[in-house]
């Protein structure tokens, strides 16, 4: 017997389906208050998500009754296309919408006079929607949410503030009930509790996950080399695995190592096959292009970001290849995920390992796969500059008591820990900017009612704040656009923008630019004919090696030997064995040798990117206060090295992990990380208005840069809530210190010292690496004036 | 380099890293746009509540350089104050800063387009100065002549750090924005190319001065 009601088991029959085993426990399970589905692509996750609903409303259903919340625009749009053909086929009362950035306003209006029984949202959207005075009408008759691709929400603060969107609508329609969609992720309860209102249970749905994959390392004639990034060295054979399947996805870890990949393929493909590019740099319209182009089928190999990491169903996929190392194996899996869209096939992967180190990478995380042991690091709890925003958008909806907001706040997930204190500093930020120096008596963002009740003083500063919601930072990104045609093609970082001087050039799109100059906020280029661009470094999202991965690399250098790698790489751990040793789990492998002149200590502490890079500062730092005169260093996700004048004669006790903290807090303050941190929580709080009415329409007298606050603010107010928020995202996020911390337990003083003659194979690599840091100082001002001569120079005025 | 000396239309001027300018022989003193009482206005407007201490650092700077020039004379370049309710709105204990700052010295408020208009703090108001071969104004005139002015809060970068600077041509000094709670145009701005004749210089602020072309 079907477990459908009549027209949707004969709907089903119709079109010769059958229910899925997870959509039908989703259906008897509906009156749960709060359900977690985890199931693969393709596995009609989404129909088992809507099927309630869409049961319950055949029967008709007076205003608003499903907000379904998805981290793409574009995914509301397709899902709104995909659910017309239930509604119309059956002839459902329904009318689905969907409401976004993209929305026109006329629509936007209407939908909140009169809401459809379904919309379509995203997180921002869901924000700016209960910030409105009639939130509860608008959601009024509300009975189910469901958030779509909520692992990758939880990644970010969209998430938390999403969740606290859903801690607002649980208020206002007390019976509503949520239904989360989610890939496979390492800890499904976790992701239950960030979902659920605390403290409500959730139940956890496992779709079949399908056969394993078929993966495997792709197999190149040409070893890959010694460094580096972007795998075009496997320029032959990546050619030749699209000549054999109908479309293939080509995912890079950067946007950056995408463009100079495709260009390189387009400068190798003499079949003319048709190839595209998809990131989240190129503007708008061309990757729209790309994704018709590839629903259409007129494609049969798209290069790609994690742009493409979500979402649609991108026609017939039928091979996934990761160029460079996947650095995480629940990301690499969820990729995976993205070929053969079909219940019970297995997807079909290949990984293209960049460069030497990252072949052993990626046969670590081929075994992950096969275990299926995936990796993740902890959610911290919700974060307050998060929560900063929240207390304004609750603001600009209406006056509020603070302990009906605060009980409000703790039912969101990520929150449900939050003390007292720091939502009262929080709240006390939002109202008054919380400076130890009491200012602003006269002019309060928030002001307290006789009756207890806090509210905007100015209502007139909701319009600011509505128009400031939301937690991704773009603000940095300048458009491109080729001169006088003006067509747009994307955006780069504006720092890159700056590096750039008339005449260099670029990759954009595949396409060699050369830069023209700055115009009113826009980077104008012109085409260029030549064919070797300046490295496009923009939009470096640089991911660090997953703890789990690093460990069981590690666990792999204690093999006798590696059957399972090819030769050349083998055979190179087998000689570094041979002539220093390879690192080990619970110890501190430290290599010092001199070469060209100089000396080095090469440090393998497998923490990832993010901290290896903070350890080489830290490292310099301290070697700088003793007189081991370091001149720079490099670090990769599984080393740093360093080189200097002198010889490190003993280098333990540059690791202890008191030295190391202590070495932090110096070095923190100043620290341009710390000050790019400050600037996104200082947005996302509300001390920096990203939008303004006034913004852009002069240009002139841009807002004065940030670090000017937190300069002011460390000078004056050391102690202020958005310095500690800043610390405290530091330290999880760029810095990455909770690593070097899990590190220096790990090895628990166990530091292996190995005096070399000359470099070891492990270490010689690091030489090629790019991202060289110099240790600052005098030597920058000196560079700089040197710098300022030769331009007096060149310019003939000195 | 703490300073850059040069000669414009016959006056010997120093250019400070700090951002301000030097007349040593007429013992003057210029600094421009201060625009101090930025975050009371932000925030009276109803936007973000800002750090309530650019007051105090700006005045904290101009204390500092005061003492190191000693000069007769101070020149404050127009766009002094943010608005003249931000003028009105300085707490007690900065006007009495001010107060001692002015103590036995000219002191010359020059007009800007933020704060038209006397205020009721020590010194003399003026639209704009002439002083020997130059002329001090908030807002340079196209066709101006040895013309020393503020209002654009220009800037350059070097090595990719864009920093506040003085633009110098044949005609014109253009002073960088000494306020804490300034932003800056960079001198790529085709109202700065439009502004300045080729072969101008940039004086690069901040920790040591630099001279450089003017990036167009």
């Amino acid at each position: 017997m079907s477990p459908l009601p009549a027209p949707f088991a004969d709907w089903f029959a119709a079109r010769g389906w059958q229910v899925h085993p997870h959509q039908a426990q989703m259906l008897a399970r509906r009156d749960e208050k709060a359900l977690l589905l985890i199931a693969p692509t393709g596995g009609g996750k989404t129909l088992a998500g809507f099927l309630p609903s869409l049961v319950e409303l055949a029967d008709g259903h007076e205003g608003l009754h499903t907000l379904y919340v998805s981290p793409l625009k574009a995914l509301a749009a397709d899902i709104r296309r995909n659910l017309r053909t239930p509604v119309e086929e059956m002839g459902l009362p329904i009318r689905v919408e969907d409401r976004t950035g993209d929305t026109s306003y006329t629509q936007k209006r209407r939908q909140r006079a009169d809401p459809p029984q379904i919309l379509l949202t995203t997180p921002e959207s869901l924000a700016l929607l209960t910030s409105y005075e009639d939130a509860p009408r608008i959601f009024a008759g509300l009975k189910r949410v469901v958030v779509d691709e909520i692992h990758a929400l939880a990644e970010s603060k969209r998430g938390d503030q999403l969740m606290l969107a859903l801690a607002r609508l649980e208020t206002l329609c007390p019976g509503l009930r949520r239904v989360g969609l989610s890939a496979t992720v390492e800890d499904p309860p976790a992701l239950a509790r960030f979902l659920a209102p605390h403290p409500d249970p959730c139940t956890v749905l496992q779709a079949d996950p399908g056969p394993p994959p078929d993966i495997a390392m792709l197999r190149t004639k040409a070893p890959p080399p010694w460094s580096g990034g972007g795998g075009t060295y496997a320029m032959a054979e990546v050619l030749d695995q699209i000549r054999r399947h109908r479309i293939t996805l080509i995912f890079h870890n950067t946007r950056a190592q995408a463009e100079i990949f495709f260009h390189a393929l387009w400068m190798a493909n003499e079949d003319d096959l048709p190839i595209g590019i998809h990131h989240g740099s190129l503007d708008r319209a061309q990757r729209e292009r790309v994704e018709q182009a590839m629903v259409e089928g007129r494609l049969r190999a798209v290069v790609c970001t994690g742009s493409l990491d979500l979402g649609i169903d991108w026609g017939d996929v039928d091979l996934v290849i990761q160029v460079g190392a996947p650095k995480n194996v629940k990301r690499l899996v969820q990729r995976i995920g993205r070929a053969n869209h079909r219940y019970n096939a297995p997807s079909k992967a290949l990984l293209v390992p960049a460069n030497r180190f990252e072949v052993v990478e990626c046969e670590a995380a081929l075994e992950a796969v096969r275990d299926h042991d995936l990796d993740g690091e902890p959610r911290g709890p919700g974060p307050r500059d998060v929560l900063c925003q929240q207390i304004l958008i609750a603001a600009c909806a209406g006056p509020f008591h603070a302990d009906t907001l605060f009980t409000e706040v703790r039912r969101a997930g990520p929150y449900a820990a939050l003390t007292r204190d720091a939502f009262d500093a929080c709240l006390d930020f939002a109202a008054t900017g919380g400076y130890a120096l009491r200012a602003y008596d006269q002019w309060q963002r928030l002001k307290q009612a006789p009756d207890g009740r806090w509210q905007l003083r100015d209502p007139r500063a909701s319009q600011l704040i509505r128009m400031n919601i939301g937690t991704i930072q773009d603000s940095d990104m300048l458009k491109v656009r080729m001169r006088g045609a003006g067509k747009p093609l994307g955006e780069v970082e504006e720092s890159f923008a700056a590096s750039l001087t008339p005449g260099d050039t670029f990759l954009m799109g595949g396409r060699i630019v050369r830069y023209e100059g700055l115009r009113e906020m826009t980077v104008e280029v012109s085409r260029d004919p030549g064919r070797k661009p300046k490295v496009a470094v923009f939009s470096g999202t640089k991911f660090a090696t997953s703890t789990q991965l690093s460990a069981r690399i590690l666990r792999m250098f204690r093999q006798a030997d590696w059957p399972e790698l090819p030769d050349h790489t083998a055979q190179w751990l087998a000689l570094q064995r041979q002539v220093s040793r390879l690192p080990e789990p619970g110890r501190l492998l430290v290599e010092s040798f001199p070469h060209d002149g100089r000396e080095h200590l090469c440090v393998y502490g497998f923490a990832g990117r993010n901290a290896m890079q903070t350890l080489g500062l830290l490292l310099t730092k301290r070697m700088e206060e003793t007189g081991l005169a370091p001149l720079g260093f490099v670090a990769t996700d599984y080393a740093t090295l360093v080189w200097g004048l002198d010889r490190v004669p003993d280098p333990a006790p540059l690791f202890a992990p008191e030295a190391l903290r202590e070495g932090l807090e110096g070095w923190l303050a100043g620290n341009a990380v710390m000050k790019r941190t400050f600037r996104a929580s200082a947005t996302i709080a509300g001390l920096i208005l990203r939008n303004t009415p006034q913004a852009r329409k002069t240009g002139r007298q841009a807002t004065f840069s940030s670090d000017i606050l937190y300069d002011t603010l460390l000078r004056y107010d050391p102690g202020h809530l958005l310095l500690d928020i800043t610390r405290e995202e530091a330290m999880r996020g760029l810095i990455d210190f909770a690593r070097l911390e899990e590190m220096t337990a790990r090895i628990a003083g166990r530091i292996d010292h190995l005096r070399l003659s000359r470099v070891s194979p492990l270490a010689a690599p690091l030489f090629l690496e790019v991202g060289k840091v110099p240790v600052d100082g005098a030597a920058r001002a000196r560079l700089e004036a040197e710098e300022a001569t030769r331009l007096m120079q060149a310019a003939g005025l000195a | 380099m703490r300073h850059h000396d040069f000669t414009f239309h016959g006056a010997r001027l120093r250019a400070l890293a700090s951002g301000a300018l030097h007349w040593p022989e007429q013992g003057l003193l210029c600094v421009s746009d201060l625009h101090l009482g930025k975050a009371e206005r932000q925030a009276r407007r109803g936007g973000s509540v800002l750090p309530p201490y650019e007051v105090t650092d700006t005045l904290t700077r101009l204390q500092d350089v005061i003492e190191a020039t000693r000069p007769e004379t101070v020149l404050c370049l127009g766009d002094s104050f943010d608005d003249a309710a931000a003028a009105q709105a300085l707490s007690q204990d900065h006007r009495l800063w001010l107060t001692r700052l002015q103590a036995g010295r000219r002191w010359i408020w020059i007009e800007g387009n933020h704060d038209p208009g006397p205020l009721d703090l020590g010194g003399s108001h003026l639209s704009s100065l002439g002083l020997g071969p130059l002329t001090f104004r908030h807002i340079a005139e196209p066709e101006a002549l040895a013309e020393v002015s503020g209002h654009y809060h220009p800037k350059a970068p070097l090595r990719g750090r864009a920093r506040p600077a003085f633009l110098l041509d044949g005609a014109r000094l253009i002073l960088p924005a000494f306020g804490t709670y300034t932003g800056g145009l960079r001198s790529r701005d085709p109202a700065l190319r439009r502004l300045m004749q080729p072969g101008a210089l940039a004086l690069l602020t901040g920790p040591a001065l630099h001279v450089i072309p003017m990036p167009r």
